[in-house]
């Protein structure tokens, strides 16, 4: 089972985690990203191609299934407006062991990072708007995985 | 020959529409020649694109180079580089 979304609505972790908890797995790793309210942040506007972020998450997806062997694999991301605390990504890989669900989860939000149509836009109180720039520790995790 | 561009991010804000339909000039061949030829069309453009190094593209939902050739391309979608998760 691979399911993968981008939403602008909430990520209702804890229905996508029953999902797993239902399958039967012997082993499930998560990651959740959430805004941080760092330096008076008041919005995270994440902004997105209507196809190709998709594609993208869908992309990453199914090469993570391809690497390791995984019995189930969640894969949703949000886009538009969010305030702190609001999850923005959630990553759900499980397996029959520890090894192959943390690796695919590790994996998956590294590569994410850069290779998946996303771009983040930071409000804060004074006034000032910032659109993130990238990361050079990202793009080395990124690599790190090879093609 | 008519193509499709769209924006996003802040090379959207900077152009200030998310996509146009132009009609290439001859000699405008690659992508590296169409984001010249944006930065040198118009003040937004050349705010835009002042940075050609910091600008991504992808054709017809393939991410692509600048040397990347237009011809049969329907839509080229120019971006930052992206900042998920």
């Amino acid at each position: 089972m691979i399911r993968v979304a981008v939403q602008p609505g909430a990520i209702n972790v804890a229905a996508e985690l029953d999902l797993h908890d239902a399958g039967g797995h012997g082993a499930s790793a998560s990651f959740i990203g959430r805004v941080r309210g760092d330096d008076d942040l008041t919005e995270l506007f994440l902004d997105h191609h209507p196809v190709m972020t998709a594609a993208g998450l869908a992309d990453l997806a199914h090469a993570a299934a391809d690497r390791w062997h995984l019995s189930a694999l969640t894969v949703i991301h949000r886009v538009g407006a969010m305030v702190p605390g609001e999850t923005i990504v959630l990553v759900l890989a499980s397996s029959a062991h520890r090894a192959e669900a943390l690796a695919a989860c590790e994996f998956l939000i590294d590569r994410l990072k850069t290779d998946v149509m996303l771009w983040k836009r930071e409000t804060f109180a004074d006034g000032r708007v910032l659109w993130v720039e990238p990361r050079e520790g990202d793009q080395a995790r990124a690599e790190k995985w090879g093609a | 020959m008519a193509l499709n561009i769209a924006y996003f991010a802040w090379v959207r804000e900077r152009m200030g529409i998310a996509d146009e339909v132009v009609d290439l000039p001859a000699g405008v061949a690659d992508v590296g020649a169409l984001v010249a030829w944006l930065a040198a069309r118009d003040a937004r453009g050349k705010v835009a694109f002042a940075e050609p190094h910091r600008i991504r593209a992808a054709i017809d939902g393939v991410m692509m180079g600048p040397e990347a050739p237009l011809s049969g391309a329907k839509e080229v979608a120019l971006f930052p580089p992206v900042t998920g998760g």
